[in-house]
């Protein structure tokens, strides 16, 4: 009943393409901002800050990285993990050289190396197209991962090949390391994934984000109306590049504290983000994070079910977890190709109607 | 001949026989993706899940044993007999077939005329459920297969090198048999799609879908026969690999390596599928070999993709594929 | 200009603007276009006409960059053509439609009209991303233009249904609007009216003249229609097999033999 744009006029162009037209839209994204941000630090514990929040949290900020360079600008990339990887080893020389520097700067200028590589392995992308790209984007994820393994000056030789993260404070209060504070590594991800959904919104309204759909729609009519594609698909590389080494620097630094590259950024992360973006929906920041979401909770709640109610072993458990994942993606595919930010946009369509849908 | 070279012919040869697999792997790609513009990710899980079958069967396991045990509290591991290994093979070859009919039917009829990046997408869910089902079939323990292939050093051609250059080549039986079988498979397909009825369909389908259906040519059946063909091709890449290393998790990986063979050959060629796994076998062997002690090594976890991205900046079509001219 | 002439309906036409001097275009061995020479100038009509396969649309092709020739210059505004991508062409106020309508699907009709614009939106890339100033000003004075044209062309209604969804005619508006909205020197039109019924046809000749004369538009377009063609046009091009047959004033060219043969056929015994 509440949900209408009748009766909310607009009467600027600047309100006609703000982000939520809709006032109902407008009080609800406040409401969660608030929560987010007033509500949430204080009753956060470390089971749900860990397993849940900010899992969920950095894949978003994957997720609508990757999104954009697939679900805007039309190329395909299997690189995730090893861009990823980028922002994770940035994020450690830069902590272990630099240690007067704050989390911040290193959290953003391992964002700004992982754009630096995305532009040089999107170089590719003027030449291929399709498919053929998204092979070629592999290329980057293993040989990434094959350098982060093999050269030693990347894990500042140590013995096991691995990296840690030392514990770095911001504002007097401890954000990485083993000490750190379940609701200050909380709301340190949640800024980051808040101001970098905020920008990628503003992007993709405006003709920055309608060059990288004009190219995804039709390269070649996109060029001739005055789009440089070498331009509109670098910048995509480049953000796309930035918003996934962001989202490694803050999975390595803030979330798991140690890494090895093989395991946490394999091409099983590269698949995994690529399934948020999927099922959250292609060309949707509100995909994105109803992907990260769907994606986090699945295995969490599969494994409470089946281990916990059915009692089965975890290697019986993970095993179902692959069976119904993949299912579910093939289902979903079937149902609808344009993710959960299609059905939520289809149900408000309804609700703007409701009760009277005729 | 100096030592170095040697080696270097002797690396290249065992790269050729890599080669071979590859490019059966990436033959099972080509056959889907010529038919239906589906670029079937789950190629290397299903010669991974034939491969489990196979062994699954010779073995006399009773499928799902663990998934039993854990809900009704039984016992049961296997029937307590073995299947010789011809039977076996027959009888995966059906439950390929089986999974071919079920893999149309059930998913990529309700996905025809989707994007290809949508198609592409679902057959990455597949190869993740096809795995999972793999494992709780025959849980995921690594497991030997063995067919009756030849095993171990050829003396032949071991004394015979040593007679000519004093330095004997190290070539497996193993491998000298999958390239025969491989060869034999190739002339078998290309024989069915040049001279039978299904085959012409296929060839059909495969240049024009609204054309081929015009004519009278079930869609339903030319698909479920190509992913029947990539089941049976899927499956022969499996017996090979899984008589080499074991069958285990691994072998889907090696669907990863078919993809830049498919870039370097082009996704709709089937002399390209084989040129191009031969070449990134090859290679990947020399380049391990020269350079990869110079620079810590593994270097075929990457070179055969950026051996392939290289080559595609300069022949985007691929080896064999047809030039592009790019219309308004 | 030295040689303005007023048209019968108080149009002014100035001198040349844009000229095609000895163009070849070959497709590895097939010869789509065989040394053409025509020019175009400022504020008229020019229509390209000719049977099928004559190479009209190869012709548009070369003018807004897609192609390039291997023989011939073009000539825009007193400069000759350097080679160039066609963004750049588009850059310098070549706007076009396609045969094939290629329009963006994925966005809405008012998204695909803006991009029309996007040669005349300069805030960088941090002034977007951060939405404030500029970028929101320059959004909004470009989207009072796109207001404009969506007016002009009477398609208000439809301004966020995506563009996947529109019939075919509504189509062939919005990529005219998308290519107008861009202000372009010269306005290519491959063959606007194809498949259209005759009230859409009858909509689509007012808006091509309408902007003509109001923006003072040079049009060259691409048509079948003969009876359109002879109406709406100053000047016709006329090609067959590549090569250029006739060239002149409508009445000129439909009194032309060789074109009366390229159409109506001759007897070659």
């Amino acid at each position: 009943m509440f949900y209408r744009e009748a009766g909310d006029f607009k009467t600027s162009y600047a309100a006609d393409s703000q982000t939520f037209p809709i006032a109902f839209d407008r009080w609800r994204y406040y409401f969660v901002i608030a929560a987010g941000f007033g509500l949430l630090p204080f009753i956060i514990n470390d089971y749900w800050s860990n397993a849940i929040l900010l899992p969920f949290l950095i894949y978003a900020i994957a997720a609508i990285g990757l999104n954009i360079l697939v679900g805007y600008c039309g190329q395909v990339s299997l690189g995730t993990g090893g861009f990823m990887a980028v922002g994770a080893y940035t994020s450690y020389k830069l902590m272990t050289a630099f240690p007067w520097l704050d989390m911040v700067s290193i959290t953003i200028l391992s964002g700004v190396m992982t754009a630096i590589v995305g532009v040089a392995f999107g170089l590719p992308s003027l030449r291929i197209k399709g498919f053929y790209l998204a092979v070629a984007t592999l290329a980057a994820q293993f040989f990434l991962i094959w350098l982060f393994n093999r050269v030693p000056w990347f894990f500042n030789y140590s013995a096991s090949g691995q990296i840690s993260a030392p514990e770095r404070s911001l504002f007097g209060q401890a954000v990485t390391g083993p000490a750190a504070d379940p609701s200050a590594k909380y709301l340190f991800c949640l800024v980051f994934a808040f101001a970098l959904a905020w920008l990628a919104r503003n992007l993709t309204r405006g003709s920055v984000g309608r060059q990288w759909m004009a190219i995804r729609d039709m390269d070649i009519a996109a060029e001739i109306i005055g789009v440089n594609p070498l331009r509109a698909k670098l910048s995509a590389f480049a953000v796309s590049s930035f918003y996934v080494g962001i989202a490694g620097a803050l999975f390595f630094t803030v979330y798991l504290g140690a890494a090895e590259p093989g395991t946490a950024f394999g091409i099983q992360k590269s698949f995994l983000v690529l399934f948020m973006v999927i099922i959250g929906g292609l060309g949707s920041i509100f995909g994105s994070f109803a992907g990260a979401a769907f994606m986090v909770l699945l295995p969490v709640l599969l494994t409470n079910v089946l281990t916990g109610a059915f009692g089965w072993d975890s290697a019986l458990a993970r095993h179902f977890e692959f069976v119904i994942v993949g299912g579910l993606i093939m289902f979903f595919l079937i149902v609808e190709p344009h993710g959960l930010a299609r059905l939520w946009a289809l149900a408000k369509e309804k609700l703007r109607l409701w009760p009277f849908p005729h | 001949m100096p030592d170095q070279l040697l080696f270097a012919a002797e690396v290249s040869i065992n790269g050729l026989m890599t080669g071979v697999m590859y490019a059966l792997v990436a033959l099972g790609f080509v056959l889907i993706y010529k038919a239906s513009g589906i670029f079937n990710y789950a190629q290397g899980v299903m010669a991974l899940f034939a491969a489990m079958t196979l062994v699954g069967i010779q073995e006399g396991r009773v499928p799902f044993a663990h998934l039993i045990n854990s809900i009704t509290g039984a016992h049961v591991s296997t029937v307590g007999f073995e299947i010789p290994a011809i039977l076996a093979i027959l009888l995966t070859v059906a439950v390929m077939v089986g999974f071919a009919w079920l893999v149309q039917k059930v998913v990529f009829k309700h996905l025809v005329g989707q994007e290809p990046i949508i198609l592409f997408m679902a057959t990455i869910g597949l190869a993740y459920f096809l795995e999972g089902v793999s494992d709780l079939m025959w849980g995921s323990e690594i497991r030997t297969l063995d067919v009756g292939l030849p095993q171990g050093i050829n003396d032949a051609i071991d004394q015979g090198t040593f007679n000519a250059f004093g330095y004997g080549f190290f070539i497996d039986n193993l491998d000298i048999a999958a390239a025969i079988i491989a060869a034999i498979l190739v002339a078998v397909l290309i024989a069915f799609s040049q001279y039978t009825k299904q085959g012409r369909a296929m060839r059909a389908v495969a240049d024009d879908h609204q054309a081929a259906l015009s004519v009278g040519i079930s869609l339903n059946y030319v698909w479920v026969l190509v992913w029947s063909l990539a089941g049976i091709v899927a499956l022969v890449a499996g017996i090979m690999w899984g008589s080499k290393s074991g069958v285990q998790f691994s072998l889907s990986l090696i669907a990863l390596k078919a993809l830049p063979v498919l870039m370097l050959g082009g996704f709709t060629s089937i002399p390209g599928a084989i040129v191009g796994g031969l070449i990134i076998g090859v290679g990947e062997a020399l380049f391990e070999f020269a350079v990869g002690p110079l620079i810590g090594g593994a270097t075929e976890n990457w070179f055969a993709y950026v051996l392939a991205l290289a080559f595609l900046v300069f022949r985007p079509q691929g080896l064999f594929g047809e030039r592009i001219i790019e219309r308004v | 200009m030295l040689d303005q002439t007023v048209t019968a309906d108080g149009r002014t036409i100035g001198g040349v603007v844009m000229e095609m001097r000895n163009i070849t275009l070959r497709f590895g061995g097939v010869i789509a276009i065989k040394d053409i020479s025509f020019d175009v100038r400022e504020g008229e009509i020019r229509a390209i006409i000719g049977p099928n396969g004559a190479g009209k649309s190869s012709m548009l092709n070369v003018m807004s960059g897609f192609y390039h020739p291997q023989e011939g210059e073009v000539w825009f505004r007193g400069e000759k053509r350097r080679p160039m991508r066609p963004y750049q062409i588009a850059r310098q106020g070549i706007a076009r439609t396609f045969q094939n309508i290629a329009l963006f699907d994925g966005m809405s009709v008012l998204d695909n009209i803006m991009t029309g614009r996007l040669n005349h939106m300069k805030s960088n890339f941090l002034e977007q991303a951060i939405w404030w100033g500029k970028a929101e000003r320059e959004e909004v004075a470009n989207r009072a233009k796109a207001e404009e044209v969506i007016d002009f062309l009477e398609i208000q209604s439809i301004r966020k249904t995506p563009v996947g969804r529109l019939p075919y005619g509504l189509k062939k508006r919005v990529e005219l609007a998308r290519a107008l909205v861009a202000e372009p020197k010269i306005l290519l039109l491959d063959e606007p009216m194809a498949g259209m019924n005759v009230e859409e046809k009858e909509d689509m000749c007012r808006f091509i003249l309408d902007v003509n004369d109001e923006f003072g538009t040079t049009i060259v377009l691409i048509e079948h229609d003969m009876g359109v063609v002879m109406d709406l046009s100053d000047r016709v091009v006329v090609m067959d097999y590549g090569k250029k047959i006739g060239d002149g004033v409508p009445d000129e060219v439909r009194a032309n033999q060789e074109v009366i043969d390229a159409y109506l056929g001759v007897s070659h015994d």
